[in-house]
């Protein structure tokens, strides 16, 4: 994959060089500084990272600290609060972290898998039933997946796969808003024109899709990984359901049982706060990871439009 | 040749999460499993797995709460509940009305007169049958700073209406101050109280339900906290808040009515405060009484999914009247149990570090656990306390409208019995 990405940004690259030549004298006035429109982002920025600073600063602090000092002055335990969140329970916090890893992992890459199939079908084969596919799919948009949880529990029950780490995996394999986020990118980013030639040349319809079509699709299907992979991570209430047993438990659903364990233990605050902040770390770490993919995702929409 | 390679490496992870699935040795032992969220449970049972190699019990690590009990009802509904759950006394009525809860009253005959009969009315539902037993309870007491209380020259109310003075007394000699809070956020505590003014918020009688949240003694408990909070007697703030760690921390607020693991609580919110707090039975409402609430405790069940009923019923007899299981659940799990003969056992001798300045301070948990009220809970309770929260909550706000607050409390739980088709009355 990775060997046809830096084609494509050769590609894209050279009209979208051009076109400044052209009429770059005229686009290039002055910028007005805006004072409203910077203030309300400026606040809407401050709204945004509050909390998330909140959380940094709060993990800082040691027990004793977290609600006698002053909220954002730092404290004293960070580096105490990490070890005891290490030493809870034998580390059962790191198993959750890999746990979180591997159903967001898995869980975004495969249902990418399916979403990039599902939406280059969609988008460049005829058939009938197609419209009627698409908008059951767009109904599935709509529907907060919340709501199916229970009922997948039920049908998971029926093949005693309940309480198993397939329980978590396969109902996130099917997300309709990738298949459609992925039709609409495939009906954009492959000319059918391409495809045609393709199919002139002898090649298969297999081959068609893994060899041009997806990496066309490529910056599209990040989105779609990104998309799945925080719904996956931040998801609570399908495996609360599944789940039973503590070693098979996400990020969520472990600090969830650390904060309620029931009235005759204090609430584990500090370790909760400390984990939580770790638990953000891997999701920053992937969006810098993956952010050259996104820039050349807009680079590529500027040149078809 | 590379998306095969990746396509060869999913297959493989998915195999292999797939078999990481099943995995229990088959060598003829019933197997139990049991949710519960009592910190250290598995040592606890790691005793009886020891004993009895025929039963082995394993623990699965559960949050405690209301969802809790819907995940269970869900899990029944599609048979695959555990053998065992750790369930509120109030979520018991909840648990037994949609048939999670067996009844065991035939597999625990004789094991009734280890507990008090309050607390064993709580899990026989006023009926004959057996849906749990109880764990550990949690008796209302009068938490106090010693320390301040006789820096003021106050003393420990006997009354509520000692209590009111006492008040009224130290706002007078500090404005800064106040004796405690009235809290709209956990409905727990005020469902104590109201337990100790004689209150039986859902009873049965023959095939209908009662809901009497509205009676005299509600309305006794709440008219008296109207007349401090209106007066400003008691700040109006809510509990579990950093303002309120704060205002205990500092010596804002110098009393907390609470259960007997308010130490626990106190030790996270006001750690500046070790060793200067005591606790005293809770204030009376006739002089010379000795009546309490309670504020949380739990049991254990048994489902009627599981298929060893008589085994796991005999563990649930051996953890919470065992003498040893007693001893490791008060030792490693922090309970108090709900077993009176533990309660004045060789494990409390000692009080709990935060209250180390108070030596007898089990002895007094003791006596005011003798007199704990029965309690009657009804399979809505969450609706209920949601309805507290809110209609208290702006109540408290206001610092006025207490009685219209109780009265909205009880139409909206009995509203809420009457559309899910329960027979019910008020």
């Amino acid at each position: 994959m990775s060997t046809a990405s830096p084609l494509n940004t050769v590609d894209a690259a050279s009209p979208a060089n051009a076109r400044p030549a052209s009429e770059g004298g005229g686009a290039r006035r002055p910028r007005r500084f805006a004072p409203l429109p910077t203030a309300a982002l400026l606040l809407g920025a401050l709204y945004c990272l509050l909390p998330v600073a909140w959380v940094a600063i709060a993990a800082t602090k040691a027990g004793d600290e977290l609600f006698s000092t002053f909220t954002f002055a730092p404290g004293s335990g960070l580096w105490e609060n990490v070890s005891d969140l290490h030493g809870y329970r034998d580390g059962i916090y790191w198993r959750w972290m890999v746990n979180s890893a591997l159903y967001a992992g898995l869980g975004a890459l495969l249902s990418c898998a399916v979403s990039a199939l599902g939406g280059y079908a969609l988008a460049l084969y005829r058939f009938p039933g197609r419209e009627t596919i698409f908008n059951v799919l767009l109904a599935g948009v709509l529907m907060p997946p919340v709501i199916l949880a229970v009922p997948q529990y039920l049908l998971l029950a029926e093949v005693d796969l309940t309480d198993s780490r397939l329980a978590v995996l396969l109902p996130v394999l099917l997300s309709p808003y990738g298949i459609y986020l992925a039709r609409i990118y495939a009906a954009a980013a492959v000319p059918a024109d391409v495809v045609e030639a393709a199919r002139m040349d002898g090649s298969g319809e297999w081959r068609i899709f893994r060899s041009i079509a997806l990496p066309m699709m490529l910056p599209g299907l990040v989105t779609v990984f990104l998309f799945q992979f925080v719904a996956i991570w931040n998801n609570f209430l399908l495996p609360y359901i599944m789940l039973s047993d503590d070693e098979k438990f996400p990020l969520t659903l472990g600090l969830f049982t650390l904060l309620n364990q029931g009235s005759t233990t204090p609430a584990l605050y500090t370790l909760v706060i400390t984990g939580a902040l770790l638990a953000v770390l891997p999701l920053i770490a992937l969006f810098l990871l993956v952010q050259r993919f996104w820039s050349l995702d807009l680079l590529s929409g500027a040149v078809k439009s | 040749m590379r998306h095969r390679a990746t396509a060869t490496c999913v297959a493989t992870l998915l195999t292999a999460t797939a078999l990481g699935g099943c995995g229990a040795a088959d060598d003829g032992a019933v197997r139990l499993t049991y949710w519960a969220w009592a910190p250290g449970m598995e040592e606890v049972v790691e005793l009886w797995n020891e004993a009895n190699p025929d039963v082995q019990v394993t623990v699965k690590k559960q949050a405690s709460g209301d969802e809790l009990v819907t995940k269970t009802v869900t899990a029944a509904q599609a048979g695959t509940a555990p053998d065992l759950v750790q369930a509120e006394y109030q979520a018991l009525p909840t648990l037994a009305s949609n048939n999670v809860t067996a009844d065991i009253s035939a597999e625990v005959a004789g094991v009734e007169d280890a507990f008090t009969p309050a607390v064993w009315q709580q899990v026989t539902l006023g009926t004959d049958a057996v849906y749990a037993l109880p764990q550990d309870s949690g008796p209302l007491l009068f938490f106090y700073r010693a320390d301040l209380f006789e820096e003021f020259g106050l003393s420990v109310p006997e009354t509520w209406d000692e209590f009111a003075e006492t008040a009224r007394a130290l706002r007078e000699i500090d404005p800064d101050r106040r004796l405690t809070t009235f809290s709209a956020n956990d409905a727990g505590l005020f469902a104590g109280l109201a337990q100790q003014a004689g209150a039986q918020w859902w009873t049965t009688e023959t095939d209908r339900w009662r809901v009497a949240i509205d009676d005299e003694a509600g309305r006794r408990v709440s008219a008296f906290w109207e007349e401090l909070v209106a007066e400003e007697l008691v700040d109006n703030q809510p509990m579990y808040t950093p303002a309120w760690n704060q205002a205990l921390n500092e010596g804002r607020q110098i009393a907390w009515i609470s259960g007997v693991w308010a130490p626990g609580t106190l030790a996270t919110a006001a750690p500046d405060t070790e060793g200067t707090w005591e606790a005293a039975p809770l204030p009376q409402w006739e002089p010379g009484a000795n009546v309490t609430g309670s504020w949380g405790g739990s049991t254990t069940a048994v489902t009627t999914d599981s298929e060893h009923r008589a085994e796991a019923a005999e563990f649930a007899v051996w953890l919470n009247t065992d003498p040893e299981a007693l001893t490791a659940l008060v030792q490693t799990c922090g309970i108090y149990p709900a077993a009176t003969a533990a309660q004045t056992g060789e494990a409390l001798a000692a009080p709990p570090p935060f209250l180390a300045n108070q030596p007898e301070f089990y002895e007094t948990v003791a006596e005011v656990a003798e007199g704990a009220a029965p309690a009657a809970w009804g399979p809505n309770v969450t609706v209920a306390y949601s309805a507290f929260n809110n209609a208290f909550g702006a109540a408290a706000g206001r610092r006025a409208g207490f009685e219209e607050a109780l009265a909205e409390m009880q139409q909206t739980t009995f509203d809420d019995m009457d559309r899910l088709g329960f027979e019910v009355v008020q």
